[in-house]
């Protein structure tokens, strides 16, 4: 049996382990290396490892990168400055499943296309960065959501599948870090469209918005943040994961 | 303990295999020389097909590989691209395989390609079949997947493993000393583990 995955998303910044919210505030939440080996303990289904410093250092980490692919005992994936197929070559080498391509695959598409063709379309995943204008118009946004795109969000989407995109991150930013439950509506109007895996990102809180994401629409990933980061209402740094049980549940049509 | 070649492809990430093969001897396989001194070989990869065989012919690999494997017998796992590339051929790229099963490599064609999107990326139960070694003590488990084509395998008894993604298909095969999974046990918990050991238990 198939089941969707159920992903950590974790925001890498220098060294060490970070968590936004709207992908501002950053607050510190621990070593990357320990992340890790819990996630191993509790069998996790796949980590997403994002550098939101490497865009402005204008440095790829490989070596921290090194010791997280050593340490995962699952796939991971890396995304974070981003610009060169050299680079992807030697992300690949040193353990990276994926790589997460995000301002590059805006600022120019093409790129999406030569990676693809280098490495293998499931190789290649983009994050799609989608948040409300002023107008109250979703857009697609890079560079920590700072720019924006040209196109039209579908459109954007289509255009990374026919480049040969091999799944695709959709995270709504205005959700980041809010644990108010993903925007099932875009989700699902993307996933309908599309042929590709989807990944669906932001505003995940508990295990019923889990379940209502697999529920309501095709995902092959439900990625969260904050959830598998938090505890409690007071917001204490516990690194979580659901147990096989839990899964099921989240991932079963019965009630919880 | 085992002396393992892990054949450097140049399309796969080599480290998290040699993570899983910890407490046996080690050589990276760069040149047809250092073939002769292992006796187990793990052929991983992803990537394209085309240039998975074009990189070990390039390398002088081909005709060093036919003998330790056809002739000398050694145990050989490919992973991923790595058993694809045992079959005769493949639609990716038109290229011929190393033609050491029979059976080709198609691309998926789903009908409900909302439903089924490829890549087949993520956690699928794999059933064992012909009670192959290999799949001792995880005759049923997830593996994790992530292709675009997949083996069609032309002789039943070479099926050891079958997954089921809209269709069933092969995950799994073996002739002999050869063998070869579509999932990449290196990335699979304690069950991809436990398959690792089989094929060096071998």
């Amino acid at each position: 049996m198939y089941l969707p995955r159920i992903i950590p998303v974790l925001l890498l910044k220098d060294k060490g382990l970070v968590k936004s919210i709207n992908f501002k505030n950053h607050r510190y939440i621990g070593d990357p290396i320990n992340a890790v080996k819990i996630f191993n303990d509790s069998y996790a289904d796949e980590l997403t490892f994002l550098d939101i410093s490497a865009s402005s250092n204008k440095t790829i980490n490989y070596a921290v990168i090194q010791n997280i692919a050593e340490e995962a005992n699952m796939p991971f994936s890396y995304g974070g400055g981003i610009d060169a197929l050299s680079q992807i070559e030697k992300l690949v080498k040193i353990g990276v499943e994926k790589v997460v391509l995000g301002s590059i695959a805006c600022q120019n598409p093409a790129f999406v296309a030569d990676a693809a063709k280098e490495f293998g379309s499931s190789t290649v995943c983009v994050c799609v960065d989608i948040k409300k204008n002023f107008w109250g118009k979703y857009t697609v946004v890079h560079s920590n959501a700072i720019k924006s795109g040209s196109l039209n969000y579908l459109d954007f989407v289509k255009q990374m599948e026919e480049l040969g995109a091999g799944e695709l991150i959709i995270q709504d930013v205005n959700l980041d870090g809010t644990q108010q439950g993903y925007n099932l509506n875009l989700i699902d109007q993307i996933s309908k469209i599309t042929a590709i895996p989807i990944v669906a990102l932001g505003g995940a809180g508990n295990y019923e918005h889990l379940k209502t994401l697999n529920a309501s629409t095709v995902v092959n990933g439900l990625a969260a943040g904050s959830l598998f980061i938090y505890h409690g209402s007071r917001n204490g740094i516990l690194i979580n994961y659901p147990t096989i049980q839990e899964k099921y549940n989240i991932l079963s049509n019965e009630d919880m | 303990m085992s002396h393992v070649g892990i054949i450097n492809c140049q399309l796969g990430n080599i480290g998290s295999i040699v993570k899983r093969v910890k407490g046996h001897t080690i050589t990276i396989i760069d040149e047809p020389q250092k073939l002769k001194q292992v006796d187990k070989l793990i052929l991983p990869g992803v990537g394209h097909f085309g240039k998975g065989i074009e990189f070990l012919k390039n390398n002088n690999l081909l005709d060093a590989l036919n003998e330790e494997v056809l002739i000398n017998k050694k145990p050989i796992l490919g992973i991923c691209l790595g058993m694809q590339l045992l079959m005769n051929s493949s639609e990716e790229g038109d290229a011929q395989g190393l033609g050491w099963i029979d059976g080709s490599v198609k691309r998926f064609h789903v009908k409900n390609s909302q439903q089924y999107k490829i890549p087949h990326t993520g956690w699928n139960t794999v059933s064992s079949q012909n009670n192959s070694p290999l799949f001792r003590g995880v005759e049923n488990e997830k593996f994790y997947f992530v292709h675009s084509y997949y083996v069609d395998c032309t002789l039943p008894e070479h099926i050891i493993g079958t997954s089921t993604y809209e269709n069933t298909f092969t995950c799994a095969v073996q002739k002999g000393n050869i063998f070869g999974t579509q999932f990449h046990p290196e990335k699979s918990h304690n069950q991809g583990l436990t398959l690792i050991n089989n094929f060096l238990q071998l």
